[in-house]
């Protein structure tokens, strides 16, 4: 098939859609749903930018299909913030200066959300190995590191 | 950096997609976590006419103990493998590569047949299976063919299966009585390629004397190295220092690695000889602690 039918749910809204089989996710949250929060940078798996959650666990938008969505949970940055309040982890970020530009940054906060959703107590060196697979060129990585420090011992 | 048009197929049992693999053969491509074969499609390095999607299959991602062996279906995502008590329990070597292969977003949705299939030069999973001695099993509408793995791993991202076959377990030993294991890799960054890593496995008799070793490189060649010579010299002998020193310097001797922009040739086979060293004192270090699971 060239085309498939999907009904995948995202940031609690069921969205139904018939998607180009070769479409990636990040393509169909940006394009099709107009959820542009979630950035690309390399497509091909490197950068992490894209970084969203699948039914619950962080993944590379850009190394996903839309066709495969059909029936999953996606949550993307822009489930984080209620309105104009941010939540604690964005609060951390924008406290402790852990972006610049902010290209990277929702993968940095997807990412995090997921580690500090099953990490209590995170260590500094945890905090590290898990952002790994998120590249940022502004900050040199030590106020992301310490926002998400601050933002585990705020929840 | 857009993926090329392709047929998407989505079989929904094993038999469909053996079915599917023996209709298209080599104008199919199989998609298990997508971590490898995706970014080639956005690259547009591979072009297949068919992509057979196997996330729709139930029964190819469990993990159970079968016959002394640890069984491992191949569409079990590699953070599953990771955080398996049953893996961590029967095989630590295989728990402890884990977590180096990529990084969490790619081992939540990478899986461990997939890994094996693609047969990086660099990845952890192959020498995990080299050294352990496992077997692939592979599976076509002709039937079933059990590999091991110098059969299965034959070149830089090549592997013995054919275009009709696909990958459906890989089954390692559950770790021996009185066994330890290590694995160790030098990597530029955590989650990146790794440079050179070393898997390896020592059991040691009531006193303390080596009565078997394996040793299997990643990053030295094009397939998983499996240093046979090296590790019979640690057999008959204690672990020691020096004994652990020689072994590290017979298994640097006799590889041939690459030089890339990451590292050089040089400098790899000096990787080699002293993650050898540590991993083998790390493994004979843990003896003890096989013990104690029986």
């Amino acid at each position: 098939m060239n085309e498939r039918a999907i009904r995948v749910t995202v940031n609690g809204r069921v969205y139904e859609r018939t998607v180009e089989v070769r479409k990636t996710l990040a393509d169909f949250l940006r394009d099709d749903l107009d959820l542009t929060g979630t950035h690309l940078g390399c497509e091909h798996g490197v950068c992490g930018a894209c970084t969203i959650v699948v039914d619950g666990a962080a993944v590379r938008s850009c190394l996903l299909l839309a066709a495969q969505m059909h029936g999953h949970e996606i949550q993307t940055v822009e489930s984080l913030a209620d309105g104009d309040r941010l939540n604690p982890l964005q609060e951390a970020f924008r406290e402790h200066h852990g972006l610049q530009c902010g290209f990277c940054t929702p993968g940095f906060l997807m990412t995090l959300t997921c580690f500090l959703r099953d990490t209590v107590n995170p260590t500094e060196a945890q905090v590290r190995e898990v952002i790994s697979g998120n590249l940022c060129r502004c900050t040199g990585y030590k106020n992301i590191v310490t926002a998400a420090l601050a933002a585990a011992r705020r929840s | 950096m857009k993926p090329p048009r392709f047929d998407y197929l989505v079989p929904r049992s094993l038999d469909e997609a053996l079915g599917l693999l023996a209709q298209h053969g080599e104008e199919a491509k199989v998609l298990a976590g997508g971590q490898s074969l995706v970014p080639l499609l956005n690259f547009r390095l591979v072009r297949p006419a068919h992509v057979v999607d196997l996330n729709e299959i139930p029964g190819l991602d469990t993990i159970r103990v079968d016959d002394g062996r640890l069984a491992i279906g191949a569409m079990t995502r590699q953070r599953q493998a990771e955080t398996s008590a049953l893996v961590r329990e029967r095989c630590p070597l295989l728990a402890e590569a884990m977590p180096q292969v990529g990084h969490v977003q790619i081992r939540n949705r990478g899986t461990v047949g997939g890994s094996l299939a693609h047969a990086d030069p660099a990845g952890e999973l192959p020498a995990v299976v080299a050294a352990l001695d496992g077997e692939l099993v592979l599976r076509s509408r002709r039937g079933e063919r059990r590999l091991a793995p110098h059969e299965f791993f034959v070149g830089y991202l090549t592997t013995a299966a054919a275009p009709d076959e696909l990958l459906v377990e890989a089954r390692v030993p559950v770790t021996p009585p009185r066994t330890g294991t290590a694995f160790m890799e030098v990597s530029r960054r955590h989650g990146d390629f790794a440079l050179v890593g070393v898997a390896a496995t020592v059991t040691l008799d009531a006193g303390g004397v080596c009565t078997a070793c394996a040793i299997a490189l990643t990053g030295v060649g094009p397939t998983p190295v499996v240093a046979r010579d090296a590790a019979r010299a640690l057999v008959g002998v204690k672990p020691t220092d020096d004994a652990l020193m020689d072994v590290g310097r017979r298994v640097a001797g006799a590889l041939m690695p690459d030089s890339d922009l990451h590292a050089s040739a040089d400098y790899r086979k000096h990787l080699a000889g002293v993650l050898t060293r540590r991993a083998l004192a790390r493994a004979a270090g843990r003896v003890d602690a096989g013990k104690e699971r029986q």
